[in-house]
């Protein structure tokens, strides 16, 4: 297996693009991410001022007012954010989301949406995919929408429904042709763009869920909602295809974002363990406090390897669906790793608010089970990696 | 109205700094660097005054090693429009750097130069002045607000006492304080915009400068631990203390 060439030296741009995220990050202390976890408000001024600095726009292309950059740069920036303390989780989706308007929207489609979405004036980062009865099972999905003259009318629900309330377009994926009458599993299904500005109160209504984080996470409800046809992108009952070939560049994005939650425990546990003296010395002196922070350092270490390899490989248009998903499993689990010797390094003061790390410990939780859990993950390496019989 | 401004690569302000075993510097090995704080307060003024639109065109100037390229990136990135590196890996103290700025100054011909008060490195606080000096230019150091009308500029000095107003005809050269502006971070699509602006690379001989050391170090130490304190009871024992080690 030969390994991406960059893998060790990061080019020049993305050390000065780490530095400006970095400064940027250095306005938003945790003191202001306390008080939005404990008045579960959107951090609107962070993401605010990640907008007019360009960052959510990397991944647009110039043509269209972005960065035209990859998932690498994309990543560092996410990844960044999280080392700083801060949380992308609030606005990561208007990164990616719109990848599906631009690899399967028409050339207008484009042209309407995404110098907007690159600018900021729309936000599109709500993603309205998961089912209260189907879950995972995206195929099972029951919401519909029924061509009705140069519309579509749209019933149903959906629910963890990310920054719904926040967003000014939500993409939307619903059923079009019933299940029995589909000719393949995964044929019946569409991709429309929802204005939830002119939906809201037509036929929307989003319902905020109080989470363990601070997320922003809503159910919306579908009653006869319209949706112009000229929203549909791509191709009627093809777009299950739309929204699949989007989840590996999440992923990726996702899984350095866990990388930056780990360097963050990593760097308060050591910080910690060298300062706070019991019993006339460090902490930190004690193998028993050290041992942990190491074997999370190097776990992290390992999966920062597999999230740049994964990056690398998208970004060279290979496919990465095992990688991505690896990447997204591993750079969890070792953030957890990292989390865990954090809380356990700062005994009772880890429960402190004013430490920040039991706010950062429920949020990299998350990562194990959103965008996808780690159970599906590992389904999928035994049985599409390693050929494995299907369980499901 | 063209602007200069001099950017010079140092330890990042947050790297604890080590003293080198042979004690002839410190270590600057896998050392995180950056801009000298100051230069960038410096080249954040520069953009302010384009942004203004009283200045058309800021270069930013960095000598020493290839890095310094980076750094000078980083005042492109900011908002300056092009670079130039004097590149060399001798040492370069103030008095060669501020033999080079003028040589450039004299190509350049720009209406004002802007540098930092001192680099956070050497702590010199002196290729400002020298600059100056050579060109026979005015200067507004330390400034901690600069107004720029009419072929003059109007600088706010930082001094012990206070702070004092100068009015200077231009061309001048003004050195920062680190209360005339907080820099800005840069955006992603001027970070990616500078990769294409221009930065020309030359040598201390492009420029006829003799840049050999005139100060020769001669040891570099950690500065003394710090031993605990007594404490005293009153005046008079702290007097005989002060006698007993000598200090007064």
């Amino acid at each position: 297996m030969t390994m991406p060439e960059d893998i060790a030296a990061e080019g020049q741009d993305m050390e000065q693009i780490r530095q400006a995220v970095r400064a940027l990050c250095a306005d938003f202390p945790g003191k202001y991410w306390r008080q939005k976890d404990r008045d579960r408000e959107y951090p609107t001024e962070f993401v605010t001022a990640l907008t007019k600095s360009g960052f959510l726009a990397a991944l647009i292309p110039e043509e269209y007012g972005g960065s035209g950059l990859g998932v690498t740069h994309a990543g560092a920036i996410l990844e960044e954010i999280q080392k700083s303390g801060c949380n992308g989780g609030a606005c990561h989706a208007q990164m990616y989301i719109m990848g599906t308007i631009l690899r399967h929207g028409s050339p207008e489609q484009k042209a309407r949406w995404l110098p907007k979405i690159a600018s900021g004036e729309l936000r599109l980062q709500a993603f309205a995919v998961t089912e209260p009865t189907s879950g995972t099972d995206t195929l099972s999905l029951s919401t519909t929408a029924e061509r009705d003259g140069d519309h579509y009318v749209v019933n149903g629900q959906k629910v963890w429904t990310s920054r719904a309330e926040h967003s000014d377009l939500m993409l939307l994926l619903a059923r079009t042709m019933p299940k029995d009458k589909v000719e393949k599993r995964t044929d019946g299904l569409s991709v429309f763009v929802v204005d939830m500005r002119k939906a809201l109160g037509n036929g929307l209504t989003i319902r905020p869920i109080r989470a363990m984080i601070n997320h922003s996470t809503t159910e919306v409800f579908f009653d006869n909602m319209k949706v112009p046809a000229e929203n549909l992108i791509g191709q009627e009952g093809k777009g299950f295809r739309c929204i699949i070939d989007g989840m590996n560049a999440e992923r990726i994005l996702i899984a350095h974002e866990c990388i930056g939650d780990g360097r963050w425990f990593i760097k308060k546990a050591t910080d910690y363990a060298n300062e706070r003296v019991v019993f006339g010395r460090p902490i930190g002196q004690n193998q028993g406090i050290q041992f942990p922070i190491a074997r999370a350092y190097a776990a992290i270490e390992a999966a920062d390897l597999m999230v740049k390899k994964a990056a690398a490989m998208f970004d060279a248009g290979q496919p990465c669906g095992p990688e991505a998903n690896m990447a997204k499993m591993i750079g969890s689990e070792a953030a957890w790793q990292a989390a865990e010797a954090c809380m356990q390094t700062h005994g009772g003061f880890a429960f402190a608010e004013e430490y920040d790390i039991e706010r950062k410990f429920r949020e990299t939780r998350l990562y194990q089970i959103a965008p996808i859990s780690t159970n599906l993950i590992l389904a999928y390496i035994a049985e599409h990696v390693l050929g494995l019989p299907r369980s499901y | 109205m063209k602007l200069l401004v001099a950017v010079k690569r140092v330890v990042d302000f947050n790297v604890k700094v080590r003293v080198k075993a042979d004690q002839t510097g410190v270590e600057l090995a896998n050392v995180k660097m950056s801009m000298n704080p100051f230069d960038e307060i410096g080249v954040e003024e520069a953009v302010r005054l384009k942004e203004a639109g009283t200045v058309d065109e800021i270069v930013a100037v960095s000598m020493g090693p290839q890095q310094c390229q980076e750094t000078i990136r980083t005042a492109l990135a900011m908002g300056a429009d092009r670079g130039i590196l004097v590149k060399t890996d001798d040492e370069l103290q103030p008095l060669a750097v501020a033999k080079l700025l003028k040589a450039i100054v004299e190509e350049e011909k720009p209406d004002i130069v802007i540098l930092g008060k001192q680099a956070i490195d050497d702590d010199s606080n002196q290729t400002g002045q020298m600059l100056a000096g050579l060109l026979g230019w005015s200067q507004g150091t330390f400034a901690s607000k600069l107004a720029l009308t009419d072929g003059e500029a109007e600088v706010t000095r930082e001094i012990d006492g206070g702070l004092e107003t100068v009015k200077l005809k231009l061309p001048a050269v003004v050195t920062t304080d680190l209360r005339l502006n907080e820099p800005r971070y840069a955006s992603l699509p001027n970070i990616m915009k500078a990769k294409k602006k221009t930065i020309d690379e030359k040598s201390p001989a492009d420029y006829g400068v003799d840049t050999a050391p005139r100060l020769k170090t001669l040891k570099v130490e950690e500065p003394p631990k710090r031993s605990a304190g007594i404490k005293v009871a009153d005046a008079a024992e702290l007097v005989s203390k002060l006698r007993e080690e000598g200090v007064i």
